[in-house]
């Protein structure tokens, strides 16, 4: 079976067009999430540079700590949460598209 | 709400300002030599030098073919290589600048170090597994994938080398100062010593032995600045509060340095640098060409989920690490000079602390830490232009694709020693030269010229190899000529009179990165050649590799 042929099955799956739609989605996704997350600090601290500087329980520690802590976890756990899913699920779906294609 | 416009503006002006200092990539400007020769330094610095040369010597009997040269043969696991990526990152301007801007300013340091961050997820999610799938050795093979070789190959390996060698020098001047800083040693010494051991690594070790010195080095660093964090912690008694409140009260800036200060310049120029560092890093040929060495794309998203978590925990310690200097380093008088300014300069503020926290051996270790941080940096950086030459222009461009692989490692052996070569002799002709535009002109390039042309080379179906080759032709002239133009290069290099500057803004990218993005459209659009009918043709066979896999470069058995 030559590359054309497996081409053509490939796209002709069923399996292969959720994969697309599920994967693409799915990463926009999350990279729209990461960067509002990130603009959304820059934006606190344009509007309210003084809520973050603001105590957090009466103490010398503010409110930005754990907000900017918050984010360069969220970085993490937002990787995470692909990998998770794209190691799993997707890379179920692209088995079973492989094989079909190869019979 | 108008009123708010220029706070957000000055805001993204601070985390753009931050990024240009980070992104300088070296200790800038005069440094003072170090008083005395530093031994316990000397002694680690050899002592990593010596166990990095037998891991090149074990490397070298392991690095028969093309594929083990370029990529280790495919076998680094995603943990490895998600360390080997965050060690690229973690650079000793980024250890010492970090730390050094924590010390000075408190809240700030870690919003710059948070813009630096958050590139990664995104090219994780959509460049990274596409990348591993469609690519073999350089990042060449996926933007050339459906087009025409030999034009799209040069415009790449043009990128590549303009960008390696900018970043290089940048490196080279910097390694020099930081080692006559940290060790006594004379300058042009320091530059020698780097690029042979640069040239070693590579040529005898590839990609395996380039690999694995990044590996070492990223444990060491984040074991030693680990270390530095917890004995910080230890002594506020574990109590964040505590450290805050004791920096708090032997900070200038009191309880400032809890809040977001103020840093403003040209908003422009901020989004400018913005762009230019999140699309720069996923267009630096040398971290793109990690995304190789993984056995498949399963692999390729680890790497990026470790090394996000590195990169991460590393600037939380360099958060811990610049609070803590503050009461350790800062109120100590050993550390400072008769003005009372702290010796060596604010970026040292770090090494300082090693010694505070651990005597004169600690001290050795993160001096010796430091050194070993450059020298793999620059393996990575020597072993990409090397790739180039040889899979892009020599076998690709001027063999078509038929050099034998012997040949083709001959001269990738042959270009690491002509860049070490020329690294040397140019970071002695830079020493005294005004530098600090370099990284930032490679991050640009990196971002009007390889990006565009390999993103859209993925992502759509309309690219031609004529809108790619002007497209990326158009990003990296006009980076070039704009930051030439621009305040660092007209002003600051060529000494023109302040305000004389043709373009007024320090970073071009989002200019030069339009640029690129619109005539790539527009000269693929109108792109009516049979050639281009063929190529868009190609889109769908490329597009199904690209998701799945099939017919992608494996891991070579050993």
């Amino acid at each position: 079976m030559n590359n054309e042929e497996i081409v053509a099955r490939v796209q002709a799956n069923p399996k292969f067009q959720e994969l697309v739609q599920k994967k693409t989605g799915f990463g926009w996704m999350l990279s729209i999430v990461m960067l509002a997350i990130y603009y959304g600090f820059i934006l606190v601290l344009a509007f309210n540079p003084s809520g973050l500087g603001a105590s957090l329980s009466g103490g010398i520690t503010t409110v930005g700590i754990p907000v900017g802590l918050g984010v360069i976890i969220s970085a993490f756990v937002l990787t995470g949460i692909y990998v998770q899913r794209a190691n799993g699920e997707f890379d179920r779906l692209t088995q079973e598209v492989v094989e079909e294609a190869r019979k | 709400m108008n009123r708010r416009i220029p706070q957000i503006l000055g805001a993204l002006a601070l985390v753009g300002l931050s990024a240009a200092a980070f992104a300088a990539g070296a200790v800038e400007g005069e440094v003072q030599k170090a008083k005395a020769t530093n031994w316990s330094a000397i002694i680690m610095f050899f002592a990593f030098v010596g166990f990095t040369l037998g891991i090149t010597y074990w490397a070298a009997r392991r690095t028969q073919s093309a594929s083990d040269f370029y990529t280790a043969g495919g076998g680094i696991s995603g943990f490895q290589n998600g360390l080997a990526i965050a060690g690229d990152y973690m650079s000793a301007a980024s250890f010492l600048g970090i730390s050094a801007m924590v010390f000075d300013k408190g809240y700030d340091g870690l919003i710059y170090s948070i813009g630096f961050l958050v590139g990664w997820p995104v090219i994780l999610f959509l460049v990274a597994e596409r990348l591993r799938n469609l690519g073999k050795f350089t990042f060449a093979d996926v933007a050339s994938y459906r087009l025409a070789q030999t034009p799209v190959r040069i415009l790449a390996a043009t990128g590549t080398l303009v960008v390696v060698a900018l970043y290089l020098i940048a490196q080279m001047v910097g390694a020099g100062k930081l080692i006559q800083l940290l060790f006594g040693l004379d300058y042009a010494v320091a530059v020698i010593l780097v690029g042979v051991l640069m040239v070693m690594y590579v040529m005898f070790g590839g990609m395996l032995a380039t690999t694995w010195v990044q590996i070492i080095k990223a444990v060491i660093l984040l074991s030693g600045a680990s270390f530095m964090a917890l004995m910080v912690l230890v002594s506020v008694g574990f109590s964040p509060e505590a450290m805050f409140a004791k920096a708090v009260e032997n900070h200038p800036k009191a309880t400032a340095i809890m809040a977001p200060g103020g840093l403003v310049s040209n908003p422009i120029d901020a989004i400018s640098l913005g762009l230019a560092l999140m699309f720069g890093t996923a267009g630096l040929p040398h971290i793109l060409m990690r995304f190789f060495t993984v056995g498949n794309a399963k692999e390729a998203r680890k790497s990026v989920f470790y090394a996000t978590g590195f990169i991460g925990y590393f600037y939380i310690l360099t958060f811990i690490i610049g609070f803590g200097a503050i009461f350790l380093v800062g109120t100590n008088p050993s550390f400072l000079d008769d003005a009372g300014k702290i010796v060596g300069g604010n970026n040292m503020v770090a090494v300082h602390l090693a010694k505070a926290v651990g005597g004169d051996l600690f001290l050795g270790f993160i001096s010796a830490v430091a050194f070993a941080t450059i020298l793999a940096v620059v393996a990575g950086l020597a072993l990409s232009g090397a790739s180039a030459v040889s899979h892009d222009l020599y076998a690709s461009v001027i063999k078509k694709g038929k050099a034998n692989e012997k040949d083709e490692m001959r001269v990738s052996k042959m270009t690491t020693l002509v860049l070490g070569v020329l690294s040397i002799v140019l970071g002695i002709a830079f020493e005294k030269q005004n530098i600090a535009f370099m990284v930032g002109l490679a991050f640009s390039i990196a971002a009007s010229a390889n990006f565009p042309v390999l993103f859209l080379s993925m992502f759509w179906k309309g690219l031609t190899t004529r809108g790619a080759v002007i497209g990326g032709f158009i990003g990296l002239t006009s980076a070039v000529v704009l930051i030439v133009f621009g305040p660092t290069v007209w002003v600051e290099v060529l000494g023109h009179e302040k305000g004389s500057e043709l373009f007024p803004y320090k970073n071009p990218a989002l200019f030069s990165m339009t640029l690129a993005f619109f005539s790539t459209w527009l000269f693929s659009v109108t792109d009516s050649s049979r050639q281009a009918q063929e190529e868009k043709g190609r889109f769908d066979a490329q597009f199904v590799r690209s998701m799945t896999g099939i017919g992608a470069a494996g891991a070579s058995k050993h």
